[in-house]
């Protein structure tokens, strides 16, 4: 019933000889919002940067389906990430360009469609994100919460079958934050893709994650993955209670089974 | 506003206990506290188990006390005194339970040492080595996308093309127009000066319009562009590679080197030659202006001294070289703009080094061709 999506194998992060992550193994499910958390300076970013194919792993691979990511030809690579989309921290929009130039780079690029067709798609991205009317406007022109939209619609504007997210709430307020959530969510839902979202905004990962992985700065390794929900329960990690409790709980009884 | 009552620390000793109490105003500001007493005692080989503190007659107090009831903390801890801190006011207990709240991180603490200058020059060595390695790395990349290009495979908008055709080309006119005048005008001058005491100012022409179309024309507008355009393709593709504009790029399967840089180069490889010409002109009239006005010849004799001295092909040297200068500074402003760093300083380091880059290559590329076309006769 679950096909795996996304596989990550035995996989070692370094810049240099300065190790970040090691013998990470973790499979991200066909719909799940998968979210990778930890706390700060853990290697969450890396982490993302290594499966959208910006890095290469010191050690391990990345397997898209069956076919491996990082063994693969430049070519194929290429072909495989067009399944993915990747909405940036900053949203790195293009500056240079308007929201709808945005959008339509990727469609152009991958894509044989006239230019109305594209301009079409265009809206209907821009709306689905709450934007519509925005089109002609340069990013530097709106507020930070609709450039983290107007990256989120040019993410998805090949229909992506994995949507990487780099902490969407980063520099939102709470009720921005939780609309970019809900429309997360609902693009789950109705698109059927599949998400994996960089975050420690503990009201998003309860709220939104149905599986995670937990990656720990001091062993420098994943020390958990579960669905947040079963890990707070279930966790017996004081590390990992710590951190989704914020500390507040006091760690589980060590003996306690 | 109260007098401040000068802070001050007495030590009493009891059996193994060192008692500190502490009085009045522990400000900054306030004259250095006799703390190495208490440090003195602590270390002078008596078998000191424990410090407690007293705090009644304590005034205010603020970081000055906190950095040396820390200092206290610490050597206690290498001593292996206990240090009691329960007497201490509720503020005081609650900040110093902030300050080791989250151990020092083993290994981030920078060490400082001194490097010795072999090892100074060995790393400038390692370091000159890596960036010429960089270098070669970016030429191939950019003979890749300009072979994708020639393919027919190269993928960057068209119109960015137009836009960087705009902004190093009509938009540097002012510029341009402004230093090769100038440049045509003090060559006329130091030439006249000369030249007349031979009664042959007639040569100015020959000297502004061979150095003129040779020589200065082409670097001048060289080193114009590498301060104004060299500079802002480092800054643009530095500030894209900040916002991780680049990163996105990549990821939507575009090449950053045909998309970004490919159209800069071209832009500039276009653009340069013609700005020489201009250059090359203006500069020809800005000699015409000083011989003109101040040297006793007419505007026509000039015009045509100038045309016998000068041939076609000193023009053309002039262009083959602005084209190469135009290659090689957009060659440096891209590469130190895809080479920056993720913050606002690496920003500004890559425009500078972009720069700096730019007429270095000018300079050397100048003197071999110079060198080139003396040993060919052109």
């Amino acid at each position: 019933m679950t096909t795996p999506c996304l596989t990550i194998k035995n996989m070692t992060m370094a810049y240099g000889d300065f190790i970040i992550q090691h013998d990470l193994d973790f499979t991200i499910n066909r719909g799940d919002i998968f979210i990778i958390m930890g706390g700060s300076g853990c290697g969450k970013s890396t982490l993302l940067m290594h499966l959208i194919g910006l890095q290469r792993p010191a050690k391990g691979d990345v397997f898209y389906g069956e076919e491996s990511l990082w063994q693969a030809e430049h070519q194929t690579r290429q072909r495989i990430l067009q399944r993915t989309g990747v909405l940036f921290q900053t949203g790195a929009l293009l500056s240079s360009m308007t929201l709808a130039e945005n959008v339509a780079l990727p469609i152009s690029e991958h894509t044989r469609l006239d230019s109305l067709r594209i301009s079409e798609i265009v809206s209907y991205k821009l709306a689905l994100v709450g934007l519509a009317g925005f089109e002609d406007y340069y990013p530097s022109e709106i507020s930070g919460g609709m450039q983290k939209r107007a990256g989120l619609a040019r993410a998805m504007a090949l229909d992506p079958e994995i949507l990487f997210v780099d902490e969407p709430s980063a520099g939102l307020d709470p009720v921005s934050a939780k609309l970019l959530d809900d429309l997360i969510c609902s693009l789950r839902d109705n698109l059927r893709a599949t998400i994996v979202m960089v975050t420690h905004e503990l009201a998003s990962i309860f709220a939104i994650g149905t599986n995670s992985v937990f990656l720990d700065p001091e062993t420098k390794t994943m020390i958990a993955t579960g669905s947040p929900k079963q890990l707070l329960a279930k966790s017996r990690d004081p590390k990992v209670i710590r951190f989704l409790t914020r500390g507040e709980t006091e760690i589980h009884d060590e003996t306690k089974t | 506003m109260t007098d401040s009552v000068p802070c001050e620390i007495n030590v009493s000793r009891k059996e193994h206990t060192l008692k500190a109490a502490i009085a009045g105003d522990w400000v900054l500001g306030a004259e250095p506290p006799p703390l190495e007493a208490v440090l003195a005692k602590l270390g002078d080989g008596s078998d000191i188990k424990r410090l407690v503190f007293s705090t009644e007659t304590l005034g205010r107090w603020d970081s000055l006390l906190m950095t040396e009831l820390i200092r206290l903390v610490d050597y206690g801890a290498k001593q292996g005194i206990q240090v009691d801190t329960t007497t201490l006011p509720e503020g005081i207990q609650g900040l110093l339970s902030l300050v080791y709240a989250v151990p020092e991180r083993a290994g981030a603490r920078r060490q400082e040492m001194r490097t010795p200058w072999l090892e100074i020059i060995g790393k400038g060595g390692l370091r000159i080595v890596k960036d010429i390695q960089a270098l070669m790395v970016f030429i191939g990349e950019t003979a890749l996308s300009g072979f994708a290009l020639m393919r027919g495979k190269a993928r960057f908008r068209s119109v960015d093309l137009w836009m960087n055709i705009q902004d190093c080309g009509p938009s540097a006119l002012p510029i341009v127009t402004l230093i090769s005048l100038l440049v045509g005008l003090i060559l006329a001058f130091v030439g006249a000066v000369q030249l007349a005491l031979f009664g042959a100012q007639i040569y100015i022409a020959d000297l502004v319009g061979l150095g003129m179309t040779r020589e200065m024309g082409g670097l001048m507008a060289a080193i114009i562009m590498s301060g104004r355009t060299g500079a802002a393709y480092a800054a643009q593709l530095g500030t894209m590679q900040v916002n991780s504009e680049i990163d996105a790029l990549k990821t939507m399967g575009f090449e950053p080197m045909e998309f970004l840089v490919l159209p800069r180069i071209l832009a500039l490889i276009f653009i340069m030659p013609l700005l020489c010409l201009y250059a090359d002109l203006m500069g020809i009239v800005g000699g015409a202006l000083v011989t003109v006005s101040f040297f006793d010849v007419s505007l026509v004799e000039y015009l045509n001294r100038t045309a016998n001295a000068v041939h076609i092909a000193d023009f053309f040297i002039g262009i083959v070289k602005g084209g190469v200068f135009g290659v090689l500074i957009a060659l440096s402003g891209c590469m130190r703009g895809m080479q920056c760093g993720r913050s606002a300083s690496a920003v500004g380091d890559a425009a500078t080094s972009a720069v700096v880059t730019g007429i270095v290559f000018i300079v050397i590329a100048d003197s071999l061709m110079t060198v080139m076309c003396n040993r060919l006769g052109i």
